[in-house]
């Protein structure tokens, strides 16, 4: 069995100090890949799935037949090769075509290939906007349930309970039914000890909900916790991260999503939705060969993926098509926009059909008002864009830390004890104010409503001159006590939740970022926005109010302030630009309000730019040091293309194969003496011009599949890599063709190329290595690892931190 | 080769991978009659919010009309403000149509219920009950085990478990439960002990 001592050396003999080594041990075990059809120990089972090709012979020319199974799919941890995948996909496509003239059923065959993607995206969508609708109803429920049960069927939330009793105007929440805890345990509501009653019952709902999420997320689904986009973004670019998409993960993340929503913890749901639908995405492709099989198609489809979580999150199918182009992915066709934007439609109509809020509407805080706006009112929409800005760059800085932190000391091994620690701390302090006790979307609704006539909250509470009104529409009124007493509490809130976040976000809880951040701009808004409108109703004799806002007119709208506080630290946060303002005018439903919307937003981003140049999803992936290779900005030194590859000048040279001299013992050799993922393939040392690049992972299969299953095969078998292999006298043992496993188009630049045009290359590209040749001979080679590391290096930055290969 | 193959997404072959996959299409298949479920009578309403208006107190009317009925005319009664005093008094009143599917929400919570249930139950199995079923075997660890020191040498245990050639449908499924536990601790020493993908 010299084969098990040949594979248990490929990861025990490791010199190399490269981490990788370990993770690649972990996953040449095929049966534990997810996403692999399980290999069979003895690889018995699939010699039906080849079609007879096994010997390797001229069967193998054809480029279609794999003749292996894991031949060309990749390792976990490891970038995929986007020109290979796609030109395997052309490839098939061709095939299809070409056969499509023979039979009538080819022809049907390539009709249902052509629909399948549409197909695809019309499940994706049903069943993103299906979660999305359990978790909404879900997490509503929960979130009522600190405060109290229902009993006229335990399943009822709050409103729902009281949706048939006649309830009174003053008193709108208040009905028999409903019954907090207080009430169902003492029999009366009221008091000093009904109120404490009530405070330890919502903490000890609050940590039982975050413990119970946080044992789920250790016990089934690790990869469940976080918010999930700075990882999608990296897969997205490329990168293979096997179970991070699985079923697991999606059922985990789903059941725990709402828990840890539930348990008042400052954090939101719309990152964690893009995960939830990204998994869906992968299952699903799991029915059609085309999306299976190709790594780069699985791509696009996960980009319309995340399409559909953004859109089922916000109710806006337009914005989430473009926050995937911008945020997410990174190639995006534009065949995929028309099909994300179905994606898109169909999750949206699905939610809505299952209709979470009763009336029709996708989202809690959807604006129904349609007041206009003065141009003067730029000046506190600016001011606005300034503190989003702020607000974002000191919450990367200081979320970034604290994760750090986390990574390095000894924070990060009590991982549930922390979300049980900051979940009690939270609670205790949520209880007291009754703006942080609702849920962080209640508030945010709150915050955007329009006071009228018919609003009875304490944020309302205008002294009311009845003479004067007309019909809806109120002029600016002075502010009662109600609001004054609402403006100190909204300002604890905001203090309350601008430093918890900080230590909330990243914990092992899934955890997204949209509603704090929206929550603490709608806040801030409203503050100002209730500021500007008593300065315009006590000082309407000032030049700047005299003209547009005479007394009894109805000028400002906090409401619209809020909303574009929300705007402003939303963009300041994650440094989104179109996206964010074409959701928020989804949100909103009108174009009135584009204008302070874009200029907010372009402020916040410019503020948070001059401060730090990264969002806090690319800081995320800095943090954790994924191959993620920016696409954004541009690389401006002068280095050449010599100066960053390897081998550097010190080290020994390059490790190459050669085409038809070398034998099987002595490539397998060089697998286990070192650990890179590929070889370049020569004519031969002397005149080290090159042929073609081989694959380690492809090699190590050929051969071990080529000592089990071909004849005469052995040792001191020569591997020919050409066509034409030199004849050998009848004594020696049959000849390894490996022809099929060598890529014979390997990219090359000169040693004097520019590093701009490298990086360019890799990112248009989508390389994973790039050889460098000397005057027509192999040199050297740079990997994406080393373009990473350099960038790194240049910018000052550790280039250690870039961990995966 | 080229056909979608669909049935393969469904093969009893591990029971880990069967079971989430049961509980979406049971998701699916569950959530798509409530939505168009017929809408019992009680499921619809009017709601019309009035305000104070000189000496009447605020007041909301709740009835179920239909959604052309839904307007202050129809849902107000009794009136409280004489005849010419009506129109006056419906403008300030606010009239929306709201409807809502209870046996949706009722599913819903169920079904979330019980997929927790059935989570905590399974973990419960896993922690308790499966160490003391299997014989100590030195090559399956124990689920919540954070100590593991880096040793790829459990790995190499995987050959003599697979070599046996696993016909039973009760080996396959403990075959297929076991590299799932695997793969769960991989998951659980990259994330919570070597911290080195989601901080």
């Amino acid at each position: 069995m010299d084969q098990k001592g040949f594979r248990r050396g490929s990861f025990q003999s490791a010199t190399s100090d490269e981490d990788m080594l370990e993770i690649a041990g972990a996953s040449m075990d095929f049966s534990m890949a997810d996403d692999d059809p399980p290999l069979d120990r003895e690889m018995g089972g699939f010699s039906s799935y080849n079609g007879g090709g096994m010997n390797g012979m001229s069967t193998m020319m054809d480029f279609l037949e794999e003749p292996l199974p894991g031949v060309g799919t990749y390792e976990d941890f490891n970038t995929i090769d986007w020109v290979r995948e796609k030109s395997r996909d052309r490839d098939r496509h061709r095939e299809i075509t070409n056969r499509s003239k023979e039979s009538y059923w080819a022809l049907l065959h390539s009709v249902s290939d052509a629909f399948s993607g549409w197909l695809l995206m019309l499940l994706i969508g049903l069943l993103a906007g299906s979660l999305a609708g359990l978790i909404d109803i879900s997490a509503h429920w929960m979130t009522d349930l600190k405060e109290g049960v229902c009993l006229a069927g335990f399943w009822f939330n709050h409103e729902h309970c009281c949706w048939k009793s006649n309830t009174t105007f003053t008193d709108r929440d208040k009905c028999p039914e409903w019954k907090s805890w207080s009430q169902l345990i003492l029999g009366h509501g009221e008091g000093a000890f009904a109120y404490i009653l009530n405070y330890l019952m919502y903490v000890i709902w609050a940590l039982m909900f975050s413990l119970l999420a946080v044992l789920l997320v250790k016990g089934f689904a690790p990869y469940a916790c976080g918010s999930g986009i700075p990882e999608i973004k990296t897969i997205l670019s490329g990168f293979i991260i096997r179970g991070y998409l699985g079923k697991w993960t999606l059922v985990i993340k789903t059941i725990t999503l709402v828990l840890a929503v539930s348990s008042g913890l400052s954090l939101g749901k719309e990152g964690p939705l893009v995960h939830v639908a990204c998994c869906c995405g992968n299952i699903l492709c799991h029915l059609f060969t085309k999306y299976r099989k190709n790594e780069a198609k699985r791509r696009e489809v996960l980009s319309a993926a995340a399409a559909a979580g953004v859109s089922v999150a916000f109710g806006a199918p337009i914005g989430g098509v473009l926050f995937s182009l911008e945020e997410v992915s990174y190639y995006f066709p534009l065949k995929t926009l028309w099909r994300s934007f179905f994606a898109a439609l169909v999750a949206a109509f699905t939610l809505r059909s299952i209709n979470p809020f009763g009336n029709s509407r996708l989202v809690l805080f959807y604006v129904e008002f349609h007041m206009p706006w003065h141009l003067l009112e730029l000046v506190p929409f600016i001011l606005l864009g300034i503190f989003g800005g702020l607000w974002g760059a000191f919450f990367i800085r200081s979320n970034i830390a604290w994760c750090r932190r986390r990574k390095t000391t000894r924070l990060g091994k009590y991982p549930v004890l922390e979300v049980i620690v900051v979940t009690a701390i939270t609670a205790v302090l949520a209880f007291p104010n009754e703006y942080t006790r609702m849920s962080t979307s209640e508030l945010i609704s709150e915050l955007f409503n329009d006071c009228g006539i018919l609003d009875s909250s304490k944020l309302c509470e205008y002294v009311n001159d009845f003479n004067s009104t007309k019909g809806d529409d109120l002029p600016d009124r002075a502010a009662g006590p109600g609001v004054y007493t609402a403006m100190w509490q909204l300002a604890l809130a905001l203090t309350m939740k601008v430093f918890i976040t900080i230590f909330t976000f990243g914990m092992k809880v899934p955890s997204g970022l949209f509603i704090p951040s929206m929550a603490v701009g709608a806040i801030a808004g409203r503050l100002l926005g209730v500021a500007v409108e008593q300065l315009a109703f006590y000082h309407h004799d000032w030049a700047i109010f005299s003209g547009w806002c005479s007394p009894g007119a109805d000028c400002i709208t906090p409401g619209l302030y809020a909303m574009v506080g929300a705007a402003a630290c939303l963009g300041g946060v994650t440094r989104m630009t179109v996206s964010l303002v074409v959701i928020m005018f989804e949100l909103t439903g009108g174009l009135e309000y584009i204008v302070p919307l874009m200029a907010a937003a372009m402020t916040s981003k410019w503020v948070a730019d001059a401060i730090g140049r990264e969002g806090i999803y690319d800081a995320h992936i800095r943090l954790n040091g994924y191959p993620f290779l920016e696409a954004k900005e541009e690389f401006s030194h002068k280095t050449r293309a010599m100066d960053v590859m390897r081998p550097r000048k010190s080290d020994p040279p390059l490790t190459v194969i050669t085409q038809d001299t070398m034998t099987v013992e002595d490539v397998e050799t060089i697998v286990t003496s070192t650990t890179y993922s590929g070889y370049p393939v020569v004519v031969s040392r002397a005149s080290q011009r090159l042929v073609g690049f081989v694959l380690r992972r492809d090699l190590i299969i050929s051969i071990e599949n080529a000592r089990k299953k071909q004849d005469g095969i052995v040792s001191t078998s020569i591997i020919c890599f050409t066509d034409y292999c030199p004849p050998l006298p009848p004594s020696s043992p049959s000849v390894l063709k490996l022809r099929s496993i060598l890529d014979l188009s390997p990219f090359t630049v000169t040693d004097e190329t520019p590093m701009e045009i490298v990086v360019d290359i890799f990112r248009k590209l989508g390389l994973r290595q790039c050889l460098v040749t000397h005057n027509g001979k192999l040199l050297g080679i740079i990997t994406k690892k080393d373009v990473l590391k350099h960038i790194a290096q240049m910018a000052n930055q550790d280039p250690d931190s870039i961990l995966f290969n | 080769i080229l056909f979608p193959q669909a049935p393969r997404m469904f093969t009893p072959s591990s029971r880990n991978s069967v079971s989430p996959v049961l509980l979406l299409v049971l998701l699916g298949c569950v959530l798509c009659p409530p939505a168009q479920a017929s809408k019992s009578s009680e499921d619809i309403r009017c709601k019309c919010i009035c305000p104070p208006y000189r000496n009447i107190s605020g007041h909301i009317y709740n009835k179920n009309v239909s959604q052309k009925d839904c307007n202050c005319l129809h849902v107000v009664e009794p009136m409280p403000v004489p005849g010419n005093d009506v129109e006056a008094y419906c403008l300030l009143c606010e009239c929306k149509y709201e409807e809502r599917s209870t046996t949706t929400i009722k599913v819903i919570i169920i079904i979330y219920l019980s997929v927790v249930g059935a989570l905590l139950l399974y973990m419960a199995f896993l922690v308790l009950v499966d160490p003391l079923i299997r014989k100590p075997d030195p090559y399956t660890q124990p689920l919540h085990n954070e100590e593991d020191s880096e040793d790829t040498h459990s790995l190499a245990a995987v050959p003599t478990l697979a070599g046996a050639r696993a016909n039973t449908v009760l080996e396959r499924v403990e075959g297929a439960q076991q590299r799932w536990k695997r793969q769960v601790q991989e998951q659980r020493k990259t994330v919570f002990d070597r911290h080195k993908m989601l901080s």
